[in-house]
């Protein structure tokens, strides 16, 4: 079992990434660059946070055209796993793996703190470890994570269970205010059809450790674990 | 020729021109004079304070490189060392406060890696006018913006920092930006070209017109004609800085180059001049290979571009071409334009012409220090009678205007802005006392804080600057940490003022008593003279930026109180003072009397006293009483705790309640401890003579505060709480309908 | 030749940053303003095409890269030729 770490010009999440995968997972994780155009035998390829290539035209709109993005495609297709964390999954909107697209905050600034999430499906191969209505406390750090999708697409993600998390108040109830940052039906995190691609705006690298403020994160991780096993 | 015109607009004085004529051997042309006017100016030269800077004590056991070098380098042991400096970025952020900021953070950012230092942390201490004032809350909009926009780009957390308001901040924002890098010993860089024959290579950002003149810009004062200066302002690129950053750590990691060197203030000047002055060796460059961004820049353009995202590069000649694949692989050019040569000459070419031939040291090592004329402060201000304030009526009120002053307030909306958790190794987060980063791989703990009251320093410069030393170890000392280092940025107006000379004078001699006191190095720092806007100086403003280290993180104590029915203990004792507080500047409307006084023997041993109880394990909460006193301490440990535990506490006579509340005395702090604990807690204290008394407990759900069993404040601790949390977001609210825009 | 291209969020997506805007213009007092939309503009030098050419290239790296259909939309002119 081994993790493939992505990393662009910007990224800035890398390190912490692949830090929570070897120190605290203790799974073998490579570093991917992304000229290159080899997976490195990884099972599970981690699109990590940061501002790739500046963020400067679009969230993730340069990246998706890195010549490992290819590689990266094919890989999803085939059904390997791919997790997208905050700019990751800004890269897998842009890149098409997964549908919609980000806004600019609804507070119009950036917005750094913990935020708690629910989540809505525990059948997926990165929540397994979780359960249904389990609330987790993990970090944002984003100016665009404010989720759109039309209307067709958001009743299919609805209706298909592709939904993984949604912002929720700290008793696990949608609210508002705890949507910080205005996304259509609260969606924190989605998976695509297959269910072998996630992206989430919450960054489960930096909740990971108790000494960070929280080891919920985890769950994502080691969820993954036990998709690959079984 | 060079007419007295040409001089002025260069800032040189004809007595600095006739020592550049001797020292150069002729007239110099316009090019060799713009290099001497940005190296001579105040920014870079440091001519009126170097006399005073001496002053301080910068050696130490721990100390690797003290002053004169990029940033200061303190030694913590397993064989790594801490980088780390401050720096001002007042005037462009005047002007432009997004990229002012913004490039404050970028230039302190190259001031690390520079040195071969990863950097892990960011700190910003701000002053801004009043926030009912529209302007000042653009322009404190904006430099949050910009610190946030590159900080958080460039993915090194803002981990902390101060936010302080006053009308004299309005014309004349301070933006101090602190930074500190993480490195191995054995892989340190310096601003070095070391032998002749070795190859100068640039890299970075191409070349442009921004911020021609800005080490002089930075090196006068203010006037109405300030809007015009816009164009001087240099814009930040973080994604060309992070390339940088890899690309640079990494061709250090391998060892590939011999000397390194930011083009920050006088840009290539500074460069080509400092790096082969420290080898003593020169360099000849050729102007033409200098990649330009725009067409027909002029060598004096070329030479004084402040241009961002910038290095100099030494290295052996068989080495270019690994550098250069270094670069390359990080999408950067490094391009060789000249090399070091053995004459102590830095020779420019253009278009095969001779424009510069100086010597080196000349330029870096012969500007004049100048004793400027100064004028002792007044005498401190007598203290204050306090019979003068009328006692407030309603002591609720007055706590809640005081929790609602921009001052006080709580500052998430500042630092919400900021990515301070990137690199995963923050461990207590921003909001309450020092930043504290865990080291990977370690049990050891970094504390970090930024510190300094403008007010007492006006007040009372030499009690101020004792007072910035004493509050930031005090803040150390809360979390559990000894200090290692200081880095100062000083704040002042201009040095050609006697009474602004005066003041810096006084502070830096505060400033260095108490460091002694601490036995504390100060390894670098930035000084910022002409903080003056049309004629108006502001209050004389020393930060002092404090690292201190943590032996074992899992004993790291927060201010929030942690459960009902603990212990509040007061170390230290309140006294009638309450000259400077900001309880005289909202509540009474003065900005008066002498500041707190401070006996640096009393604080030391307060401090010793929290360390070794925190050592023992007997403190669960501490945190020091600042601007607002013992109630707003207490308050602030209260909002801290989880699900807002409220406190009873119970203060005994012989001063006026407002004393008792609001002074600002120093040397205390509040901690809380089991009850089992606090007989070890007094007795600690009692053994260095500290003053010590449980004064309350922690419990219920109000802030009550109750003079000899008679109730003062009863206020319910979540209504307080929302005062103080929403008090600075109020200022910024947009309007409903994009708030709640869905 | 030298083309501008507009790139803008879609009538039917949110534009916080536009809203922002207004009601800045609104408090200043500028009650005409009645809608602001926030949006892009980028201006691009092109070597050696036709205008033809031109009009089949730019749609296509408007569409591709410079914005996102999902969100946005764009519009494009000659500035010069």
């Amino acid at each position: 079992m081994k993790f493939g770490v992505v990393v662009f010009p910007g990224s800035n999440c890398d390190f912490d990434t692949v830090h929570a995968l070897r120190e605290v997972i203790g799974r073998p994780t490579e570093i991917l660059w992304h000229k290159d155009h080899d997976l490195r035998g990884a099972d599970c390829v981690v699109l990590p946070g940061g501002f790739s290539y500046g963020d400067y035209l679009r969230s993730g709109a340069i990246a998706r055209f890195s010549p490992l993005m290819q590689e990266v495609r094919e890989f999803a297709e085939k059904g390997g796993l791919v997790l997208g964390i905050c700019n990751g999954f800004q890269v897998l909107l842009e890149l098409g793996l997964l549908p919609g697209a980000m806004l600019r905050n609804k507070g119009l600034k950036f917005l750094c703190r913990f935020v708690t999430v629910r989540v809505e499906n525990a059948g997926t191969r990165f929540t397994n470890a979780g359960r249904k209505g389990q609330v987790l406390r993990m970090p944002i750090a984003h100016f665009d994570g404010n989720y759109y999708a039309d209307p067709a697409v958001l009743e299919d993600i609805e209706r298909n269970g592709r939904i993984v998390f949604r912002y929720c108040d700290p008793d696990g109830r949608l609210t508002d205010e705890a949507n910080v940052n205005g996304s259509l039906h609260a969606i924190a995190g989605l998976t695509n059809a297959r269910g072998n691609v996630m992206g989430m705006m919450p960054h489960p690298e930096r909740a990971s450790e108790a000494i960070l403020g929280s080891t919920d994160g985890r769950i994502v991780f080691e969820s993954l674990l036990r998709a690959i096993a079984s | 020729m060079i007419d007295p015109n040409i001089l002025s607009r260069h800032n040189l004085t004809p007595e600095e021109y006739d020592l550049i004529v001797r020292l150069v051997g002729r007239e110099p042309n316009l090019t060799e004079l713009g290099i001497f006017s940005a190296m001579w100016s105040e920014h870079c030269s440091y001519k009126s304070s170097k006399i005073h800077l001496k002053k301080l004590p910068t050696g130490g056991k721990n100390v690797v490189q003290g002053p004169g070098e990029n940033a200061g380098i303190i030694d913590i042991g397993d064989g790594r060392v801490v980088v780390f400096k401050i720096e001002s970025h007042n005037h462009p952020s005047f002007i432009e406060p997004f990229q002012g900021a913004a490039t404050g953070v970028g230039g302190i950012l190259r001031d690390i890696f520079t040195m071969g230092a990863r950097p892990i942390a960011l700190m910003d201490s701000l002053r801004f006018g009043p926030l009912e004032n529209p302007r000042n809350r653009s322009i404190m909009d904006g430099v949050v913006a910009g610190i946030s926009a590159y900080g958080n780009a460039i993915g090194v957390p803002t981990v902390g920092g101060e936010v302080y308001f006053g009308e004299v901040y309005s014309l004349n924002p301070l933006v101090n930006v602190f930074c500190l890098g993480l490195a191995d010993k054995d892989k340190i860089f310096y601003a070095r070209t070391e032998d002749a024959g070795n190859a100068v290579l640039y890299v970075g950002a191409k070349t442009g017109r921004d911020g021609i003149h800005g080490a002089s810009m930075a090196s006068q004062e203010f006037g109405e004609d300030t809007e015009t200066k816009r164009p001087n302002v240099q814009v930040g690129d973080p994604f060309k800085e992070k390339l940088l950053l890899e690309a640079c750590l990494e061709v250090m990691d391998r060892h590939l180059i011999v000397g390194i060197q930011d083009m920050g203030a006088a840009g290539l000047t500074c460069s080509t001049t400092e790096m082969p002055a420290k080898s003593g060796r020169g360099v000849e460059i050729d102007l033409g290979l200098v990649p330009q961004r725009e067409a027909g820049m002029t060598p004096d353009e070329i030479m004084l571009s402040e241009s961002q995202e910038r290095m100099l590069i030494a290295c052996k000649p068989e080495r270019v071409e690994e550098v250069q694949a270094a670069f390359a692989k990080w999408d950067l050019d490094a391009v060789a334009i000249g090399r070091v040569t053995g004459d102590g000459r830095l020779r420019c070419r253009f278009h095969g012409e001779i424009v510069v031939d100086v010597p080196v040291s000349a330029v870096v090592d012969l500007c004049p220090m100048y004793k400027r004329p100064y004028e002792a402060p007044e005498a401190a201000p007598r203290p204050t009678e306090t019979g003068r304030y009328p006692l407030p009526a309603d002591w609720n009120g007055t706590l809640k205007r005081l929790l609602a002053s921009s001052t006080i307030a709580e500052k998430e909306w500042i630092y919400r802005q900021y990515d301070h958790m990137v690199q995963t190794n923050t461990a207590h987060l921003p909001g309450a006392g020092a930043a504290v980063l865990r080291i990977k791989g370690s049990s050891k703990g970094l504390v970090m804080t930024l510190d300094g009251n403008g007010l007492y320093a006006h007040l009372d410069p030499r009690t101020g600057g004792m007072i910035a030393v004493a509050e930031a170890c005090r803040n150390l000392a809360c979390v559990g940490a000894r200090p290692v280092g200081v880095t100062n940025c000083l704040n002042f107006g201009n040095p050609e003022k006697p009474e602004v000379m005066g003041q810096f004078k006084e502070v830096v001699e505060g400033i260095s008593e108490a460091c002694r006191t601490f036995e504390i190095p100060v390894t670098g720092g930035n000084v910022s003279f002409y903080n003056d806007t049309e004629g108006v100086s502001i209050y004389p403003t020393p930060v002092l930026g404090i690292v201190g280290l943590l032996d074992d993180m899992a004993k790291a104590v927060t201010p929030g109180f942690k459960a009902e029915g603990e212990a509040i203990i007061l170390l230290g004792e309140t006294r009638d003072e309450l000259g400077g507080t900001e309880y005289l500047k909202v509540i009474h409307g003065r900005e008066e009397g002498a500041p707190p006084g401070l006996d640096l023997e009393r604080e030391r041993a307060v401090q010793e006293t929290c360390l070794e109880a925190v050592g023992l394990g007997l403190v669960r909460s501490a945190h020091d009483p600042s601007e607002g006193g013992l109630a707003v301490c207490a308050a602030e440990c209260a909002f801290h705790g989880p699900g807002g535990i409220g406190f009873a506490i119970d203060l005994q006579g012989g001063h006026r309640p407002d004393v008792l509340l609001f002074a600002e005395s120093q040397s205390r702090i509040l901690v809380t401890s089991k009850q089992e604990d606090i007989a070890k807690v007094l007795d600690l204290a009692k053994e260095r003579g500290v003053p010590a008394a449980v004064i309350g407990r922690t419990g219920g759900a109000s802030l009550k505060f109750s003079l000899e069993g008679r109730t003062l404040i009863d206020l319910p601790a979540a209504e307080a709480k929302t005062i103080w949390m929403n008090a600075i977001p109020e200022y910024f609210k947009i309007s409903g309908e994009t708030e709640n825009g869905r | 030749m030298r083309v501008r291209i507009l790139v803008s969020l879609k009538a039917s997506v949110l534009d916080p940053q536009g809203q922002a805007v207004r009601n800045a213009l609104h408090t200043l007092g500028y009650k005409a303003v009645e809608d602001v939309r926030q949006g892009k503009v980028f201006e691009v030098d092109l070597a050696g095409l036709s205008r033809d050419e031109a009009a089949r290239l730019v749609p296509e790296i408007a569409h591709k890269v410079l914005a996102n259909p999902i969100i946005e939309t764009y519009a494009w002119e000659i500035l010069e030729e």
